[in-house]
């Protein structure tokens, strides 16, 4: 695991090398980490979830916005093991990825830490409910 | 009108906190500009050819007094003391300093405003009908869920880093005013079996490759929308194109693999998806529905008006339009003088018609589609004096609709990405039917102009299109005949061969002329278009 990762998790670090999608859903190995490139799919996965302690999902570009989808599909699914966005990951973007249900980070350029600390604190209610524990406004206003 | 409650406005201050510090990173160095970009065009800040050019949202084209007057404020304080009203129903000032820009977030968020998503690959401003709470077509006013989608779009985690821009039109009215089928999705309101709900048209657009969109699904009852679109906007964000810009709006995904293959897709999606809990309840659509409840209207407002002023007359022939109250009427304050730009007003115009809007209209004004402005609620006694204030203000042109009311985009003028200019084609096109009566004789033209083929101006929409090519280094012009916007909806063909500028301006009147010979009773020149084809017209023009 390179030393820049971010976790958002109490457990141990999955230190696995992950595997390619093809790879794993081939049977060809019994690795609990697999490795989504942008364009894979994210629901091949879902047969497996409970046997998985890691998918990492790649980000080719900051702009390619396919992996938020694959986590909200692994998560929605009930994937509890660590989901991590790898690549272009900007600092702006983090929070979306943890309300998409990122919680690990592997960017491929250094994060301002304190910047951010503000970035995740900035909006405490989100109007929309995602994968993560937020509580939506409509659900404050309506209980 | 909707109010902020403190969490709506919590959300506007951060975003400005926000804004500011990405700003500040910029402007340091910290951040490069292709860093910057996606940031600053999630807050409508875009580089033009001269300066900054900021969007501010005005969602689904609603606004009061105070809200117009601080758009006057920005106008004259940090911009040349003009706005540009748009397509989006949306205003935008075209020469900002970056230094200045979170200063004036700051200023719009004091009056519930902001520039979130009006530009970026996200889901932009959600537009609506302008006559929305005061037509009599309605089945119920689209404004409370328009807001309800602005509110679930607004910073949306997943929808963000889209494929490309993503517009969404709501109506709720059979005639359709806010050109739905041309939006990534149109919904339009309908009730079934006692309840309100959604029918959901996807992938239309205008742009290189016009689309309408087809029908997706025929009902979503309220209860499921959220969770219905969020389906709608994963497979795209999964599957739309991104190898190439020009093919990655939805409307090529749905031609790619077809509409029912498509609908197949959002449907298993949405199997899953509508059992998270996504949609807000009942009780959220009613408590914003409260907040668009009609002003009280009295109801012995005399329904009839004076027409002696026989320019007063045409105004009120012209510009406006029958209100579902009775002894009421909508105001429409056209935006196209004779040789003016169309959608600009000045700070002054802007607070002329907040003035009247907060005197006269129950304090509500309008953006519309067309870059008009409508007072909603206006009694039919107070006609006169809105009409004559107006006129003081050069506000009072009774085009609405006739040939020179004519959408145009900036054009190369202003915009990076155009071939050739706009605005002052149409200040030549608007200059050659001055002639009120000659105007008046050609009744309903819709004529719009894009400077560029990705079709700001709506030219695929219009009865008459004009869309500005390059043709090796000099501005070239082509003619579009048929478009149509509403709910007639069609894309307009090319009449052939390009044209100058004065040589597109005489074509127009050739394909008008022929209109005034061939047309029957009764009918508009996209109906004369309809019935007898291109032929004519394209005889009248090449000869």
């Amino acid at each position: 695991m390179s030393d820049n990762v971010l976790r958002y998790r109490d457990d141990e670090a999955h230190d696995e090398p992950a595997v390619t999608l093809d790879a794993f859903v081939a049977g060809q190995t019994n690795a609990g980490a697999v490795r989504l490139e942008a364009g894979d799919d994210a629901r091949a996965l879902l047969p497996h979830i409970d046997r998985l302690a890691l998918v990492e999902v790649s980000f080719p570009s900051f702009r390619d916005g396919r992996g938020y989808s694959s986590a909200r599909i692994l998560r929605e699914a009930g994937y509890a093991g660590e989901l991590r966005a790898a690549g272009d990951v900007l600092v702006d973007q983090i929070p979306h990825m943890r309300r998409c249900g990122f919680d690990s980070f592997a960017p491929e350029s250094a994060i301002d830490g304190a910047m951010l600390e503000r970035s995740l604190a900035r909006y405490p209610t989100p109007y929309q409910r995602a994968a993560d524990a937020k509580v939506p406004v409509w659900k404050l206003r309506h209980g | 009108m909707y109010r902020y409650d403190e969490y709506d406005q919590a959300i506007v201050d951060a975003r400005v906190d926000e804004f500011r510090d990405q700003c500040r990173r910029r402007l340091a160095g910290e951040l490069s500009e292709d860093q910057f970009k996606p940031l600053r065009l999630m807050n409508g800040l875009y580089l033009q050819l001269h300066a900054y050019m900021l969007r501010v949202a005005v969602p689904y084209g609603t606004l009061n007094a105070r809200q117009m007057r601080m758009l006057a404020h920005v106008a004259r304080t940090y911009d040349r003391g003009y706005g540009h009203f748009t397509t989006r129903q949306n205003i935008q000032y075209n020469w900002i300093k970056l230094e200045d820009a979170a200063d004036i977030l700051a200023e719009l968020a004091t009056v519930e405003m902001h520039a979130i998503q009006t530009s970026g690959n996200c889901i932009r401003n959600i537009s609506s009908d302008q006559f929305a709470g005061a037509a009599a077509d309605e089945v119920t006013d689209p404004r409370p869920w328009a807001e309800l989608l602005r509110q679930w779009s607004t910073f949306h985690p997943e929808f963000t880093y889209l494929p490309r821009k993503f517009k969404i039109a709501v109506i709720a009215a059979d005639e359709d005013r806010a050109a739905m089928r041309l939006h990534d999705i149109g919904l339009q309101l309908v009730e079934r079996d006692g309840a309100l709900g959604a029918r959901v048209y996807v992938g239309g657009g205008m742009g290189r490759t016009p689309m309408i969109a087809p029908l997706i699904r025929d009902f979503v009852g309220a209860d499921e929308l959220m969770s219905y679109l969020e389906a709608c906007l994963r497979v795209y964000n999964r599957y739309g194109r991104r190898d190439n810009i020009y093919k990655a709006r939805i409307k090529i995904l749905l031609h790619e693999i077809g509409a029912d293959e498509y609908r197949r897709q959002v449907e298993e999606e949405f199997l899953a998806v509508k059992q998270l809990g996504i949609d807000p309840p009942a009780a959220e659509l009613a408590r914003i529905s409260e907040m668009f409840a009609s002003p009280p209207f009295d109801p012995a407002a005399p329904d009839s008006v004076d027409r002696t002023d026989p320019d007063f007359a045409l105004w009120l022939d012209q510009n406006v339009k029958p209100h579902k109250q009775s002894g009421y009427a909508i105001v429409n304050i056209s935006l196209k003088p004779i040789g003016g730009i169309p959608g600009d007003a000045s700070a002054e115009q802007i607070d002329v018609m907040a003035d009247l809007a907060e005197r006269y209209s129950a304090d509500e004004l309008r953006v519309t589609h067309a870059q008009n402005i409508v007072l909603p609620h206006v009694r039919k006694a107070d006609l006169y004096p809105v009409w004559q204030q107006l006129g003081e203000a050069g506000l009072a042109e009774a085009n609405l609709d006739l040939i020179s009311d004519i959408i145009a985009c900036p054009g190369l003028d202003y915009c990076a990405l155009a071939n050739a200019r706009s605005i002052p084609l149409a200040q030549k096109i608007g200059q050659r039917f001055a002639g009120a009566g000659r105007q008046r004789d050609l009744g309903e033209l819709k004529l719009k102009i894009s400077g560029c083929i990705n079709a700001c101006g709506h030219h695929h929409a219009g009865h008459i299109g004009i869309l500005g090519v390059d043709k090796k280094g000099t501005e070239n012009y082509q003619l579009l005949l048929g478009g149509s916007g509403a709910e007639d909806v069609s894309l307009g063909r090319i009449t052939g061969p390009g044209f100058d500028e004065d040589g597109v301006v005489d074509a127009i009147e050739r394909v008008t002329d022929t209109y005034l010979q061939v047309r029957e009773q009764g009918e508009r020149f996209v109906d004369t278009y309809r019935r007898v084809g291109m032929q004519p017209f394209k005889e009248a023009i090449y000869g």
